[in-house]
């Protein structure tokens, strides 16, 4: 699909052939390269299992990765985890999968869409930037006093996505985020985003499985297998999701 | 109940008492039938009481719930014990000894939401299925060596895999395991709450196909699911649900292709698919502990006039007022 060729110096995220894992012997991504356009959205499809969450995780400098450089708007990344840099670390937003595990359950989701910003000592704005963001997500006040086990994966999911969106990031990385969801959610989720992006430039990185999903989000959508150098896959694409009958 | 019926659920309502003296409605007034051989999809929000549906089916509401109505199992032998008569068990009636040793595993197989939590970790499938084998139909040594094979064959589990713990296992291979689980006392009852959560669309795609082989074996499935497209591909007959109430009941046929759905919500939850228009019904669902007067959809709706302050009951398979009609 010849999606390897690398845009201009200034794409908002970029992997260059980076390989990464969990036992140095058996790395579960091997040479991968992606490039993220500023302002653009790009679809990762793949089947269970084979990697892309640890790509959305390098991507989000969440993980070391063994050799390889990322990038984020064209400047090399410096550190990982508590050890990136602050400018960096706040410079992508991620959405996982399972808010269940990405939410303290003893937060409300105000406390919890807030926490990025007094985690950067931005305290001064968080009833206001609280309030903006939870009505962009369509959280009502009720809500937003409550702990993650009084709402539904829904509800705690779009307090999730409010909370990637509040530092105002340049890239967001969203991993699977509908993949527990239902159309209707999956669709607001979506438009919020969306809305988002349009508004900030921002760059998508939209991790899943679902072709139909991700064809319909993103500007253009890359198979897992056409990432890695040297696998002479042009056009492989994952089973078309056609309905039966 | 006709003879084709295997269940039967008529009015069934659950009710929870909270802390505080607040009662949350989480299902209402649900009535649907399935035959053996029929795949029944029960789809809606999460939250909307699907799932405390199907715990009400297997008695396993918690302590602070209670149900009404009635849901008859037919079984073709009675026992004159425990809620059990010649037309069959009442399910929300039976006592816990009688389900726990005729119900659960044996006359309705669950086939669980998360296989991996399902399975225990630090044991083989082999031993797992063996001990289930054991306690359902009493074979012991060679015979239970074989049967445990059989059974690990009809969820299509390979036999090489069966000393695999669960964490060797990957997601499909783990749900085929579970499945297997749910299968060995051969339950004319299959129920399924949400077996496709997680898994990417080929997966996705083996599990339900593999659900309806069994459907087609002559097993009743009713499938809990929020995957609409998982539920076009198996299901004969959609139920949608909406805080707690069933509000469309439709052949699938109807329901995903021809006419379209009738009821708006129905339609909404339809057109937010990527395939369709991707647009997401307004607002979110209401409270189940604070459902508004009337029906409950009506804040969100665009079809909502006043008369909508009065509950619709569900009549010729649609609960509303101004349900869509199959030309528009």
């Amino acid at each position: 699909m010849g999606e390897r060729t690398v845009p201009g110096p200034a794409a908002a995220l970029e992997l260059r052939g980076v390989t990464a894992g969990y036992d140095r012997r058996a790395p579960v991504l091997r040479d991968v390269s992606l490039a993220v356009g500023a302002g653009e959205a790009v679809g990762l499809l793949g089947p269970s299992g084979c990697g892309k969450s640890t790509l959305a995780r390098v991507s989000a400098l969440l993980h070391r990765p063994y050799a390889g450089t990322v990038l984020l708007g064209g400047e090399e990344a410096r550190g990982w985890r508590h050890r990136a840099p602050r400018a960096q670390r706040t410079a992508v937003g991620v959405v996982f999968q399972q808010p269940r595990l990405a939410a303290d359950p003893r937060l409300t989701l105000a406390a919890l869409l807030a926490e990025p910003l007094r985690a950067t000592g931005r305290t001064d704005g968080i009833p206001a930037r609280t309030a903006e963001l939870a009505e962009e997500v369509g959280l009502g006040p009720e809500l937003l006093g409550r702990r993650p086990h009084e709402v539904s994966d829904g509800q705690l999911q779009r307090a999730c996505l409010a909370r990637a969106l509040v530092l105002r990031p340049r890239v967001l990385v969203c991993d699977e985020m509908t993949a527990m969801l239902d159309a209707s959610t999956t669709a607001a989720l979506v438009a919020v985003v969306e809305r988002y992006r349009a508004g900030s430039g921002a760059a998508l990185l939209a991790v899943g499985h679902d072709r139909v999903l991700l064809d319909r989000w993103c500007d253009r959508t890359v198979h897992y297998a056409d990432l890695v150098s040297g696998a002479v896959t042009p056009g492989r694409r994952a089973p078309a999701d056609t309905p039966a009958g | 109940m006709s003879e084709r019926t295997l269940l039967s659920v008529r009015d069934l309502s659950v009710r929870f008492r909270m802390r505080g003296g607040g009662e949350v409605a989480a299902v209402t007034g649900a009535s649907f039938d399935l035959a053996p051989g029929e795949c029944l999809a029960l789809v809606g929000e999460s939250g909307c009481g699907k799932s405390v549906l199907a715990s009400a089916l297997l008695g396993l509401l918690p302590g602070n719930a209670r149900a009404a109505g009635r849901a008859r199992l037919r079984t073709g032998e009675g026992t004159g014990a425990g809620g059990c008569d010649e037309d069959g068990i009442d399910l929300l009636g039976a006592d816990e000894r009688t389900l726990a040793r005729t119900v659960r595993g044996r006359r309705v197989g669950l086939v669980p939401q998360s296989p991996a939590a399902h399975l225990t970790p630090v044991r083989s499938v082999r031993s797992q299925l063996a001990e289930t084998v054991r306690e359902l139909t009493g074979k012991r040594g060679t015979e239970l060596a074989d049967a445990t094979l059989a059974a690990a064959e009809r969820a299509a589990f390979p036999a090489d895999h069966l000393d695999r713990y669960p964490h060797q296992l990957s997601g499909g291979l783990a749900q085929r395991a579970a499945t297997a689980l749910a299968l060995v006392a051969q339950a004319p009852l299959l129920l399924a709450d949400e077996p496709t959560t997680g898994l990417d669309r080929d997966l996705v795609d083996r599990t339900v196909d593999e659900l309806r082989r069994h459907t087609d074996d002559g097993h009743g499935l009713l499938l809990i699911t929020h995957d609409l497209a998982a539920a076009e591909r198996v299901a004969d007959r959609v139920a949608v649900m909406y805080a707690g109430r069933i509000v469309e009941l439709a052949p699938a046929e109807s329901f995903f292709r021809r006419a379209g759905p009738r009821h708006p919500y129905a339609r909404g939850l339809l057109d937010a698919l990527p395939e369709r228009a991707f647009t997401p019904i307004p607002g979110m669902p209401p409270e189940l502990g604070d459902l508004p007067e009337g029906c409950a959809f009506a804040p969100r709706c665009a079809r909502a006039t006043d008369v909508c302050a009065t509950v619709p009951p569900l009549r010729e398979r649609v609960a509303c007022h101004h349900p869509y009609e199959g030309s528009e």
